[in-house]
């Protein structure tokens, strides 16, 4: 599945998008962020306070329980700002 | 029937509201609003907006169709823009076109509530000084507003 970040995620990350693989065993959102949380010294920063990190699958809000089988595009970003 | 646009361009706000009520003779109230970059007391050089292209569109979408579900109404227009804002600049407008002011202003008012909050838009801020800039921190404030509106 293609992973995409956005602002202060896509800075400390240093990515726009990448494709990823996580194992089976990551099912939902938040076993997703706690996976990708692992993977450096970067991404552990973009996700140190992962419960302020949203999520969206294929273009749509989700939550934490959201199952993740089957997503071709999952984003990660800060709080919206817009308006 | 709502128009959703995302663009880097500017907006004629006078503009869109002709259009949403020419030619219409059951439309008796547009509301219409224009959000502007201001300059936080002197302190703001510009506003970089960056969106996520094709979910903002989606997610704005969605939102005109749930004001169009709550309140009978004869059109939406909404803009967002991106890139960089400078103060004094327009970034968003939002048209409703309804029979009645009350509509017009609650379901302008939803759109611009949604806006702040669950639409993919990030703001980060350039100070004149140069030296200090961030991205702007989401108001627990705009949440409450949002949170008014029930589940979206």
């Amino acid at each position: 599945m293609k992973a995409v970040y956005f602002a202060w995620v896509r800075e400390r990350i240093g990515k726009n998008e990448e494709e990823i693989a996580p194992p089976a065993e990551v099912a939902t959102v938040g076993e997703l962020v706690a996976w990708l949380a692992g993977r450096g010294e970067n991404y552990a920063y973009a996700f140190d306070k992962p419960q302020v990190i949203r999520v969206a699958i294929d273009r749509a809000h989700a939550a934490r329980d959201a199952r993740i089988a089957g997503a071709k595009e999952i984003a990660f970003f800060p709080p919206m700002t817009g308006g | 029937m709502g128009a959703v646009r995302v663009q880097a361009e500017d907006f004629d706000a006078a503009a869109e509201g002709r259009a949403l009520t020419a030619g219409r003779r059951e439309i008796g109230a547009l509301a219409s609003f224009v959000g502007l970059c201001r300059d936080e007391g002197g302190r703001l050089a510009a506003l970089e907006i960056e969106h996520y292209p094709g979910m903002a569109e989606a997610e704005i979408a969605r939102a005109v169709a749930e004001a169009e579900a709550r309140w009978l109404l004869y059109g939406i227009t909404v803009v967002h823009r991106f890139g960089t804002l400078r103060p004094g600049d327009q970034i968003v407008y939002v048209g409703v076109a309804a029979a009645h002011r009350g509509e017009a202003f609650a379901a302008a008012e939803m759109l611009m509530d949604f806006l702040k909050t669950r639409a993919p838009f990030w703001k980060r801020a350039t100070c004149i000084d140069g030296a200090v800039e961030g991205w702007v921190e989401a108001k627990a404030d705009d949440d409450a507003q949002a949170e008014r509106w029930g589940e979206l």
